[in-house]
Formats: C-alpha cells, sequence, structure tokens
C-alpha cells in the first residue's frame, strides 16, 4: 500500500530546500568573505623591534603598535583589515580589497613617523610626543599653499623653546627627514607652530593624519609578504568554482548512476550540504582562501562517503534477501558507528591541528571541522530522514531503485 | 548474522600476498627516500626564502621580453627563468626577497612594455620565516598523528592504532617522494594538502578497521587462517564502498588538477597521490600490517 503522505512530506521538505537555496544562495554567497588570494590584497608578516634598543617587545608594546597600523590603514580609506599579534613578536597585517592601493598603503604602514624638533646643534628639543591630541590639521599660508598646523599640549614648554632658540633656526624633523628649517622669528606662546613644505592638500592632509595618529611605537620590519593583484585573484576564484561545479556534476551523476533513488536522495542533501556550509561559514566571518575551498571538497568526499556507507551497506543487506524497508533499517544501524567513529577522528585531528598549527594551518582546520559538522547533519542524519520518508511510503519496493539487480539477490 | 560474510566473494586473496604489497611498498619507499636525499625537494618560497612573482600580462608574450625588464629593473639577482602558463600568464623565482618599491619599479616597467592590464601577485619570504614554517607544518602534522594514534588506540584497540598510523605515515610520503621525483614546488598549500590527505586516509582507514571489528564479533577467528579469511572477507565487503569514495574524491581533484587556478595546481597533484596512496594502504598495508600484528599476539598467547 502506498503512503501518499509519507511521501507528500518528502516532496515538501525537499521543495522547501529547494526554495530556500534558490532564493538566498546568490546573497550567502556574495556574503562570504573572500580571502586575497581569490579578490586581491595582500598579507604582511611584520617583525616589532622597540625604537630604543634597550626596550623589550611585550604584549603592550605589540597591541599599541597593532593598534596604530589599523589607524594608519584607515588613514589609507580601507575597511576592515585584519590586524593580529603573534606573540613573541609579529604582527600580521590582511588586506583583502581589490581597491587599495597596495604599494602606498605598505608605505604607509611601515613608516615610524617619529615629528621631532630639533636646534642648530641637532639636538632633539621637541617631540611629536609632545604634541596636543588631534592636534595636527591642515591650514593654509597667505599665499593659500596648504601646510601643516600643530598644536603642543604645553604652551609653556614651546615657549621656553622658542625663547631659548630665538633667531635660530629649528629643524622639524619626520623620522630622518628634514621637513622644513624656519628660523625662530619670535617666541611662540600659543602653543601653536607651523609646518611648511612643498605640500599639496593631499600630502598636507596625510601627514596631518600621520601626526594625529601618533608615533609608531616601534620598528617594523616586512618578514613575509603575500600580495595578489586583483584581476589575478578574480581569475583564480573563477577557474576554482568552474572546477568544483564540474567535479560536483560528475559526483551526482555518479551516485544516481550507481545508487539510483538513495543516490538521488544524496544528492539533495549534498546540495544542501553545500548550501549549509556557505551559511555557516558567512556566520563565522570566516575568510575563504584558495586551500580553503580544496578542503572543501574533500570535506564534500566525506559527505558523499557516509552515503556511500550507508547505500553500500543496504545493497548488502537487499542482496541477503531483506526486504526493502529491513534493509534500509539494518543498513542504517550498522553503518551509522562507522560514520561517526570516521567522522570523530577527523574531527579530532582537525582539534590538534588547529591547537599546534600556523594562522594557516588553523584556518584549514576549522573549515574543515565545520564541514565535518555540517555533514553529520545534512548527510548522515538529514539524508536518512528523508530515505525513511521516501522507503515508507512504499513506493520504490523493488530492488532496482536501490541500484542492485534481482539475479544478485541471495536466497535468505 | 554472519551470513553476509559468508556470501561474500572473495576475488584475490589479499592477505595472503601481503608479503608482496610490503615488498612493493618498501621498494617504493626506498626509492623515494633515495630520490629525495640526492636530488632534495623542490621548494618554494614559503620554506625556502625569497620572491615568487606570478605575473598576469593579459595578451600573448614574449617570456624573453619579460626577462630583459626584469634584467634591467632588478639587476645582481638571480631569478629562475620566466615560465609561461595558462595563456597569458607566467611567473618566477628571485634566490632573494626583493623590496616593495623595487617591485613597484617593475610592475610600472612591466605596464610600459606590456599594457595596463600586467597585474602581479607577489609572495615573499625571509628565510628565518621560512625556517620556522617547516618545523611548525612538521610539529602540527607528527601531533596530529600521535592524537589519532591515541584515539583509535582507545576506541578500538592498541593494535589497529599503530596499523592506522603507519598507513598514515606511508600516505604521507607517497606524495613527498612524488613531488620530489616530478621537481614539483613544495610549499604551504602542499602542507594543506598533506593535511587533507590525513584527514581522508584515517577516514578511510577507520570504515575498514570499523568492518573488521565488526566481523570479529560474529565471525570465529580462533585461528589463524580463520582470521585470514576475516581480514580477507572484510575488505572484500568494503570494496565497493573504497573505490566508489576514492573514485568521487579523484575525479573532483582531478577537475581541480586541470581546470583549477594555478596556485592550487600542486595542492590538487598531491591530493591525487594521496588519495590513490591513502586507499591502497588501507586495503594493502594498514589492514595487513594489522593482520601481521595479530598474529604475532596470537601465536604469542597459544605458544
Amino acid at each position: 500500500m502506498i503512503k501518499w503522505g509519507r511521501f507528500l512530506l518528502f516532496l515538501v521538505v525537499v521543495a522547501l530546500l529547494g526554495t530556500l537555496m534558490a532564493t538566498t544562495t546568490t546573497q550567502v554567497a556574495k556574503n562570504i568573505t573572500l580571502g586575497l588570494d581569490l579578490q586581491g590584497g595582500f598579507e604582511i608578516l611584520y617583525e616589532v623591534e622597540p625604537l630604543e634598543a634597550n626596550h623589550p617587545v611585550d604584549i603592550e608594546l605589540l597591541k599599541s603598535t597593532a593598534h596604530m597600523i589599523e589607524k594608519r590603514i584607515n588613514i589609507g580609506g580601507v575597511a576592515e583589515p585584519v590586524v593580529t599579534t603573534e606573540l613573541p613578536n609579529r604582527i600580521r597585517v590582511q588586506i583583502a580589497s581589490q581597491s587599495a592601493d597596495q604599494d602606498k598603503l605598505r608605505e604607509l604602514i611601515g613608516r615610524p613617523a617619529v615629528l621631532t624638533f630639533r636646534d642648530e646643534s641637532g639636538k632633539t628639543i621637541l617631540r611629536g610626543s609632545d604634541l596636543a591630541p588631534n592636534g595636527a590639521a591642515v591650514g593654509y599660508d597667505d599665499l593659500k599653499r596648504p601646510l601643516v598646523t600643530v598644536k603642543f599640549s604645553d604652551a609653556k614648554k614651546l615657549e621656553d623653546v622658542t625663547r631659548a632658540n630665538l633667531h635660530k633656526r629649528m629643524a622639524i624633523y619626520l623620522d630622518e627627514n628634514l621637513q622644513t628649517n624656519p628660523t625662530i622669528q619670535a617666541v611662540i606662546t600659543g602653543g601653536s607652530a607651523q609646518i611648511t613644505g612643498n605640500y599639496t592638500q593631499e600630502s598636507a592632509q596625510e601627514l596631518a593624519d600621520l601626526l594625529n595618529s601618533g608615533a609608531m611605537p616601534a620598528k617594523l620590519t616586512e618578514k613575509q609578504v603575500t600580495s595578489v593583484g586583483a584581476t589575478l585573484g578574480a581569475l583564480a576564484l573563477q577557474k576554482t568554482v568552474y572546477a568544483g561545479y564540474i567535479g560536483a556534476a560528475l559526483i551526482f551523476l555518479f551516485m544516481l548512476f550507481v545508487y539510483r533513488m538513495p543516490g538521488m536522495i544524496a544528492n539533495i542533501t549534498l546540495a544542501g550540504f553545500t548550501y549549509f556550509c556557505m551559511v555557516v561559514l558567512d556566520w563565522m566571518h570566516a575568510t575563504l582562501t584558495l586551500p580553503g575551498i580544496a578542503g572543501f571538497i574533500l570535506a564534500v568526499g566525506i559527505a558523499v562517503d557516509a552515503n556511500i556507507i550507508t547505500y553500500e551497506r543496504i545493497q548488502e543487506e537487499i542482496r541477503s534477501g531483506k526486504t526493502i524497508l529491513s534493509a534500509f533499517r539494518a543498513g542504517e544501524r550498522r553503518s551509522l558507528i562507522t560514520i561517526i567513529d570516521a567522522h570523530v577522528t577527523t574531527l579530532i585531528a582537525t582539534g590538534v591541528l588547529f591547537y599546534f598549527g600556523t594562522s594557516s594551518v588553523q584556518g584549514f582546520a576549522v573549515v574543515l571541522a565545520m564541514t565535518i559538522i555540517v555533514s553529520i547533519i545534512t548527510n548522515v542524519f538529514g539524508s536518512r530522514f528523508l530515505l525513511w520518508l521516501v522507503v515508507r511510503s512504499n513506493m520504490f519496493k523493488k530492488p532496482f531503485w536501490f541500484g542492485v539487480k534481482e539475479s544478485e539477490i541471495g536466497e535468505l | 548474522m554472519s551470513f553476509n560474510a559468508e556470501n561474500t566473494v572473495v576475488r584475490f586473496d589479499i592477505v595472503k600476498n601481503r608479503r608482496k604489497f610490503f615488498i612493493g611498498s618498501s621498494v617504493i619507499i626506498i626509492l623515494g627516500l633515495l630520490f629525495i636525499l640526492f636530488s632534495g625537494m623542490h621548494l618554494g618560497v614559503d620554506f625556502k626564502a625569497g620572491t615568487r612573482l606570478d605575473l598576469f600580462i593579459g595578451k600573448q608574450f614574449n617570456p624573453e621580453d619579460v626577462e630583459t625588464v626584469i634584467k634591467q629593473e632588478v639587476p645582481d639577482v638571480v631569478f629562475t627563468k620566466v615560465t609561461p602558463y595558462g595563456t597569458n600568464q607566467a611567473f618566477t623565482r628571485f634566490d632573494q626577497t626583493i623590496s616593495s618599491d623595487t617591485m613597484m619599479k617593475l610592475e610600472t616597467a612591466l605596464k610600459k612594455k606590456f599594457g595596463d592590464q600586467v597585474t602581479k601577485q607577489v609572495s615573499s619570504v625571509d628565510p628565518a620565516i621560512a625556517r620556522e614554517m617547516v618545523k611548525k607544518a612538521a610539529i602540527a602534522v607528527s601531533i596530529a598523528a600521535i592524537g589519532i594514534v591515541i584515539y583509535i588506540a582507545i576506541r578500538f584497540q592498541w593494535l589497529f592504532g599503530i596499523a592506522t598510523v603507519i598507513g598514515l605515515i606511508h600516505d604521507v610520503f607517497i606524495p613527498i617522494a612524488l613531488f620530489s621525483v616530478f621537481r614539483l614546488e613544495v610549499d604551504i598549500t602542499f602542507i594543506a594538502a598533506l593535511l587533507t590527505i590525513l584527514g581522508y586516509s584515517i577516514n578511510d582507514k577507520i570504515v575498514i578497521f570499523d568492518r573488521i571489528r565488526e566481523n570479529l564479533r560474529t565471525m570465529k577467528s580462533k585461528t589463524i587462517p580463520d582470521l585470514e579469511h576475516l581480514v580477507n572477507v572484510s575488505l572484500w565487503q568494503t570494496m565497493r564502498r573504497s573505490v566508489y569514495t576514492v573514485a568521487t574524491v579523484f575525479f573532483t581533484a582531478l577537475a581541480l588538477a586541470v581546470l583549477g587556478s594555478e596556485s592550487i595546481r600542486n595542492f590538487s597533484l598531491a591530493l591525487l597521490f594521496g588519495l590513490v596512496s591513502g586507499t591502497y594502504s588501507s586495503i594493502f598495508i594498514a589492514a595487513q600490517i594489522w593482520v601481521n600484528l595479530k598474529e604475532r599476539n596470537m601465536k604469542k598467547k597459544n605458544g
């Protein structure tokens, strides 16, 4: 007797899943952050050295340096940089963006930007740290040429210094670069001074921003650089996604051909698996990289394997002469422990890799662990539920539907 | 409930021939070791330090023209022959790290020569970092292996754990050896590929060991011939699954290797090598090592 209710429920579940995927996939895919290898951008590992030789590099220094790097990247107009500190003395900067002017940003980040005012003998008399918070701004001279005005927090100090050096030259240095070398004409009492030079509106604004963001508390050396041009990144993404489609199509056809009806269900859950993995990636704000996509291919393999193990088991039971329903029950029960074992072992491996691995290995481990958990939900339990509905609907009672030939069935 | 086992057709006595597989694998491993010792690995910049430059030229070009520009802009630095790939891309490698200023100048010069569509991908690693990365990758893989033995030893049995790990070492070694033989570049994605292989290979071995364990409960295996029959039966019961699973992943990896991006070509190749060696070793090495270990145990108990 055919039980239409069960089959209808099956159709409803599949239709709901289909609708969900059809309406939201594009949006979900768009939300996923692509790694710099897929959209262009760069990653730099800096080694942090203290400015003064005897100052130790501690977590405080690392953090404040990282904070400063972020500030400067924002000056460069790039949103959402990823700046992470790595003990004992490293900072990793990742910027995935098509538009960022990579070389300019790198230069901006690496500049210590220590502002010093020096007297004629070269002695530093004032420092950037004497500046008032947000004390630098763009101003204009009488000829409307841009210049940078700086306000000091301690007007008295500036007054003392200018008095002591009256009618002498005071050089203004940014790092070791002389900016301007004016003669002090009068004692400055208000706490405000000016830096003139050959500035354009833009470069004056950049200098002002740089001064306001303060001096980089440490010296940065580039130790490892990966930079990907936008065209190359897009090309890599396009090619890899295309290859992924072909691979998926092969798996779909294979499953359908070998396992027929259960194969169809495996394909449905596999599509669901891919979709939910994307959703979770989006939730986790994880960044999808090329190795990530490749790791995902393995996850598809493990997910398909869960179906293959179950279906092979069911086929075995059918061949041994059981009815479809009891073959389904036995096959399901006996394959579950195997699949869980295999998933848990892999999960443990990912845990170990996460704990001991470097950052790229960690990213790989997280994505793999996520896919394994999603696979248990979709391709183990989801697929079982759907298959159960179909089997219980009593519509597919012939072994043919399970990819078993009548002649293969032995006598009980 | 042993009807399944009795009905299983053992098309080829794997267990009886296991010595041949051991010898075969040993020969391959020794050859691989010799290759690695004498010709070394072709290390990419991730592990060796230097700068790799990938160029998207965007139209037909002559690699020698690119070399001329490089020689002009980056004098006195040794670099490998500019190798074209795809229809309009190429890469080269510098023996030392190149500063961003120099790279910028080089890009400008290339744009002048080939047009504004030229883009570059640069990857540059300091020697100290390169050494550290090799060390960390090796440590992560070893600790993962130890973790797996412990889990399997607890979940299954000590002997399964040992057999699994020997199989895993086999599976990780084969792609390394093949990369040395074919002079393929080893970079950080290769490590990711090895980890992927590790994951897949564990999965594969667990499935087979699970079936052996299950049959141990339902079939009698008091004598050595019994045990050998049991393992044969278990292997043939899971054979279709082993072949089908590796086939599905294999074709996907093949699609990636042939059609995918250049930067994961080596990853996909490593995956292909690892998939085949993983499936092979699960059946012909790991399971057989378990038979050997188990038999030694049985002899000790009986004798």
